[in-house]
């Protein structure tokens, strides 16, 4: 029923890409925002990008969606410079929640983006999609939260582009309102669109992507199936407090603390091996007080992956290599 | 449709046309213009007010036609001019702090399609800017506007929209929203009261007339008084409108690149 024009959802590898990032850097001043940075999009592709704040992302998505130029290097949309409104009519963004006009209906909205694109949905079809049918006369300003974040990822997909870019769609909103939008991307993704979406939530991204690139510091630090990826951010926080250093001799002990950050007496280690460490210490009798274990959070499994203890290096299964 | 796939980048990306664009663009900044109608009123009543309470009770003039078309004439510059200089400079300063600028910039419209939008938006506020004026001075005063001289008319009103409308979008390009908001209010009336719209340059001393002339608000004033009562035209008034237009594009188009180069490099 709302299906973007047929693209094969399976052997996407076959076919060519609709977005490319080939050593793409891009800079602000001094700061580089991207660096060196390439990736291949395929059509039928979800994939999920998840990095802290700063971390690119948003540059990443402004480049694509032809915003920005790239410093160096060369970015394609359908096989065009995205910079050209003609590679555009295949691409969807979604405004901020904050972004939409607030004296407009959100009828009127809807119309007024639809009116950019060659075979957009109709507009009934899309406001039923998203549960905005009762809402079709109200201003955007009058709307909740839960109910500008469903106008704006209807809006991203109106025109039926293949690309659609979800920059961080569901922030904020509680997990029922999150399950919605989900269920509409899943569905218009079924219809072979590649969807690519950004997320500060280890769970959205677990919910939606079967691909999932992690970016930190304008690099790609990973760019894997879901499951690899998961497993290696399944990282844990492990705290304790232990006075003398030299109390530790067992030398496997040692290998597992070697990253660890000490401030006086305290401990911190962030680590996918936390069961084994704990044993360990354990094991050889090291009289650490105040033991505590958490699920690091994203931005500490992030830190973990650069840090040299997670050098390996990552293989990927889209053809690149992560840098 | 279902051939396409082998070659998903070419088969769907048939552009809209650039006409239809332009009218979606239109028919969007309208609907968001009318739906707060205080920004509308003082914009459209406020020359024909002026006609009201400052050229109706003098019935010297008034009674006049020549100087009752030109009353209204300049005053009908007014609108063009603060029209022009509201919905562009203020209107695209604003516009540009809107996080939704981002987003319909990356809608497939060029440049060209939004321009053409706001410039048509321009034009039909100031059609209606022009309507409550032209009734007035019809109703009220013996100002006159054969058939003959309202094609002509019409087409002098679009003809000196132009320097404003550039002047407005280089304000607009160029400044905030609230330094917009400033300086369009602080320009506008000094450029009126000196180019004649308030107060028939006739009266002017000299000395300020000879300024007035300079003056691109002089120039569309005597512009438009020329082509509705039939006076006569300066021979500065060409040379001064064709330069100041010139000036405007020039800023406008390093305004505009200037802002694409601050935020979109």
């Amino acid at each position: 029923m709302t299906a973007p024009p047929a693209t094969p959802s399976a052997s996407s590898a076959a076919s060519s890409p609709v977005v490319t990032l080939d050593r793409v850097t891009r800079t602000f001043g001094d700061v580089v925002a991207l660096d060196d940075v390439s990736l291949d999009l395929h059509a039928g592709q979800l994939v999920g990008m998840l990095g802290p704040n700063g971390a690119g992302k948003s540059t990443l998505l402004s480049l694509v969606a032809g915003l920005r130029r790239p410093t160096s290097g060369t970015v394609r949309l359908m096989g065009r410079d995205p910079r050209d409104p003609v590679a555009r009519i295949g691409l969807g963004t979604t405004p901020q929640e904050t972004g939409l006009p607030a004296t407009l209906r959100v009828r009127e909205v809807i119309d007024f983006v639809a009116g950019h694109f060659p075979d957009p949905m109709p507009t009934a079809e899309v406001m039923d999609m998203f549960g905005l049918g009762d809402l079709a006369r109200r201003q955007t300003g009058s709307l909740s939260g839960g109910q500008k974040r469903r106008l704006a990822v209807a809006l991203s997909i109106v025109g039926r582009p293949r690309v659609v870019l979800l920059d961080e769609p569901t922030t904020g909103l509680d997990v029922d309102a999150r399950r919605v939008l989900w269920d509409a991307v899943q569905a218009y993704h079924a219809g072979g669109a590649a969807i690519v979406v950004t997320s500060h939530y280890l769970e959205e991204i677990e919910a939606l992507a079967q691909r999932v690139v992690v970016v930190d510091g304008g690099r790609i630090l990973a760019d894997d199936d879901l499951a690899s990826v998961l497993s290696r951010v399944g990282s844990r926080t492990v705290r304790f407090r232990l006075a003398d250093a030299a109390a530790i001799a067992d030398a496997g002990v040692l290998a597992l603390l070697e990253h660890a950050e000490r401030e006086g007496d305290r401990w911190t280690v962030v680590t996918p091996e936390a069961d084994d460490l704990v044993r360990s210490l354990v094991a050889a009798d090291v009289p650490f007080t105040g033991l505590d274990v958490r699920g690091a959070t994203l931005e500490e499994a992030f830190v973990a992956m650069t840090s040299p203890a997670a050098t390996n290096p990552v293989t990927t299964t889209n053809g690149r290599s992560a840098r | 449709m279902t051939t396409s796939t082998e070659r998903p980048t070419t088969a769907a990306l048939t552009p809209r046309p650039g006409w239809r664009l332009a009218l979606t663009h239109t028919k969007f900044q309208i609907l968001e213009t009318v739906r707060i109608p205080i920004a509308l009123v003082g914009n459209l009543v406020f020359p024909a007010l002026a006609l009201l309470f400052f050229v109706v009770p003098q019935r010297e003039v008034a009674d006049n036609p020549v100087f009752a078309t030109a009353a209204v004439a300049q005053l009908g510059m007014f609108s063009v001019m603060s029209v022009a200089m509201f919905t562009h400079g203020v209107g695209v300063a604003e516009d540009r702090a809107l996080p939704f600028d981002t987003f319909v910039r990356a809608l497939p419209a060029g440049a060209m399609p939004r321009l053409m939008g706001r410039i048509l938006t321009g034009l039909c506020l100031t059609a209606l800017a022009l309507v409550p004026l032209v009734l007035v001075g019809w109703l009220l005063t013996s100002a006159t506007l054969p058939l003959g001289r309202l094609a002509a008319s019409v087409g002098v009103v679009l003809l000196v929209a132009i320097p404003f409308t550039l002047l407005g979008l280089s304000i607009g390009y160029w400044l905030s929203s609230k330094a917009a908001i400033a300086i369009v209010q602080v320009v506008l009336f000094p450029l009126a009261f000196a180019g004649g719209l308030f107060m028939p340059p006739e009266v002017f001393p000299p000395w300020m007339n000879s300024i007035s002339l300079a003056l691109p608000s002089r120039a569309g004033r005597d512009l438009l008084v020329w082509v509705t009562s039939g006076q006569q035209l300066p021979a500065s008034t060409i040379p001064v409108f064709l330069g100041w237009t010139l000036v405007f594009a020039v800023m406008a188009v390093l305004a505009y690149r200037g802002d694409e180069g601050r935020r979109y490099r």
